[in-house]
């Protein structure tokens, strides 16, 4: 079998959690996993030396990494990355990675992987509303979508070998802006609180947000949402053309279930919709639907959430 | 003057219901349309073009067929459109060896395209064609400002960057404030007569292959309750059923 490599996720600074399914991942498809970590300070990489599921871990440590540059993150890890089939995460970021790193080393890439067959890979296509399931012959780049793979456990030991690695910037960070709101993005968040149409105005928007605090969510749309009112940005909006997420629990609220916005949210761990339509797509998705106002039923929830995690 | 290429798609439109005969996606009674994110490469190209002089290139992959997402382009006003005479199946690798192929061949300096079509969602083309070519890439981009050269807006955790780029340089697009520019008459008149370029090729072997394209397994029925009430039971659920919260 062949070897493989697995780019960890980084994540606020850390290894992120990410990374243990990445391994298991890669464990399926080939063996002698070797963890690169991509790091300016190899401090970062000690977190990941009992990571389990691995033979060999590399931090590849160079000043390229402060921010991503597409161009000079692939030279960099290409140069220290041994041959093999090579694993990264789905984020918007690593599959960009990813795809750079295949081509550097003339082979192919597949997206978004969601299970692992042998050598067959399937992939979800037209947004998750289809799957494609692909042979790989020879190595090739894989980025995996994370929580869908369980992660490797925390109880191994590992060397960790720095090596210097170099690549050229091709872009220059001008300036760093903060996002305003401290609340999570939808596509960083296990938990995802979305509205659509049904909420009536963008300011009812305030009550998910409450419920988004209580249980450390993220705030999403729908596209009618996003569509009809300028105060809900594109950046909230799941949906096909918007961003495909997977979290471990999705509300829905006031939404319909508009086949474009299925596509986006449909493989969530847990899906609860409320809407006061019974006869809304959206019902035939949900583990747990409400047939209710969200006037109603917001408060309760709210509450009860409240008084479990409090 | 900058020489500019914009990377179209044609995709099924993403309103439409995906169905499967003999293993495969049965795209034929589905109505085609220019992938969204497409869109948005295409009015940057030609904002792009507007700010500093040149001219904009559409060019995409297919059969006849997909002459259709070049007049749409045309009719908006790109100076030239180009379609790789190809149906079979390609994997990225060779995919990106024919793009990149063309784009050098053929000296164009910037490159935009979406993020992701809608089709694969994948991604890849932008900065595997960009490696290819030894460019720099930037991809997710929601602004873009030619004054002072140019600068993109790129989301990262947590925020924005806020990046200097140059040329030679692929953008990849998502969304973002600006509004896509609506055809008129004269335009889609024009767009009838022009006159496609089409080139043929003779793309690499693929080591990826499409094995089958199947529905996703059906979710068993859930659990569904009458009245706002019964959010709270909803909550004991997700604790004990469901172990989330």
């Amino acid at each position: 079998m062949t070897d493989t490599v697995v780019i960890a996720e980084i994540s606020k600074g850390k290894v992120s959690p990410t990374t243990n399914e990445l391994i298991s991942a890669a464990n399926i498809l080939g063996t002698d996993c070797t963890l690169v970590i991509p790091c300016t300070d190899s401090s970062l990489a000690d977190q990941a030396s009992n990571i389990s599921g691995v033979a060999k871990i590399i931090a590849a440590k160079s000043s390229v990494f402060t921010n991503y540059d597409a161009s000079g993150w692939a030279q960099a890890l290409d140069s220290v990355a041994p041959q093999g089939i090579i694993v990264t995460a789905a984020s918007a970021q690593s599959k960009d990675l990813a795809a750079r790193i295949a081509a550097r080393r003339n082979v192919s890439v597949v997206q978004d992987v969601i299970s692992i067959d042998g050598t067959t890979l399937s992939t979800p296509i037209y947004s998750g509303k289809a799957i494609e399931n692909v042979a790989i012959n020879g190595n090739v780049v894989v980025s995996i979508r994370p929580n869908v793979f369980p992660g490797v456990s925390n109880d191994g030991s590992c060397d960790i070998q720095v090596i210097d690695a170099s690549g050229d910037l091709s872009t220059a960070v001008k300036e760093l802006v903060e996002r305003a709101s401290t609340r999570l993005d939808v596509s960083e968040a296990n938990i995802i609180i979305s509205g659509g149409r049904g909420m009536g105005s963008p300011d009812n928007f305030s009550h998910l947000e409450e419920i988004a605090d209580t249980l450390g969510a993220a705030v999403g749309a729908s596209r009618a949402a996003v569509d009809t009112w300028d105060d809900i940005p594109h950046s909230m909006q799941v949906g096909q053309t918007g961003k495909t997420v997977n979290p471990n629990l999705y509300i829905a609220v006031g939404i319909s279930g508009a086949i474009q916005h299925l596509a986006g949210m449909r493989s969530s761990k847990y899906i609860v919709a409320i809407n006061k339509d019974a006869d809304a797509p959206i019902f035939q998705y949900a583990d747990y639907g409400i047939v209710s106002t969200w006037e109603e039923a917001l408060p309760v929830l709210s509450s009860a959430l409240s008084n479990m995690l409090s | 003057m900058v020489k500019i290429a914009v990377l179209v798609k044609q995709v099924p439109d993403t309103n439409s219901k995906i169905q499967i005969s003999n293993d495969r996606v049965d795209l034929s009674s589905v109505k085609m349309v220019m992938s969204p994110y497409d869109e948005f490469a295409v009015e940057n190209a030609l904002l792009h073009r507007e700010a500093v002089g040149g001219t904009v290139t559409a060019i995409t992959v297919g059969g006849n067929s997909a002459d259709k997402v070049l007049k749409d382009a045309k009719a908006i006003g790109v100076d030239e459109i180009v379609r790789l005479d190809c149906t079979e199946y390609m994997d990225s690798n060779a995919f990106q060896t024919v793009i990149s192929g063309v784009i050098s061949q053929d000296g164009y300096e910037v490159v935009y395209c979406g993020k992701s079509s809608a089709d694969t969602g994948s991604g890849s083309t932008g900065p595997g064609v960009a490696e290819k070519l030894g460019w720099a890439s930037v991809s997710n981009v929601t602004d873009i400002q030619f004054t002072d050269g140019m600068t993109v807006t790129v989301p990262t955790e947590g925020g924005n960057a806020i990046i200097n780029v140059s040329a030679p340089l692929v953008v990849s697009c998502d969304k973002g404030s600006i509004k896509v520019r609506k055809p008129n008459v004269k335009g889609i008149m024009m767009a009838k007569r022009a006159q496609v370029d089409v080139k043929s090729l003779n793309p690499n072997p693929s080591n990826v292959t499409v094995v089958s394209q199947t529905m996703p397994a059906e979710k068993p029925a859930g659990k569904k309750f009458e009245g706002g009430q019964s959010a709270e039971t909803v909550v004991q659920l997700l604790r004990e059923e469901a172990n989330i919260i």
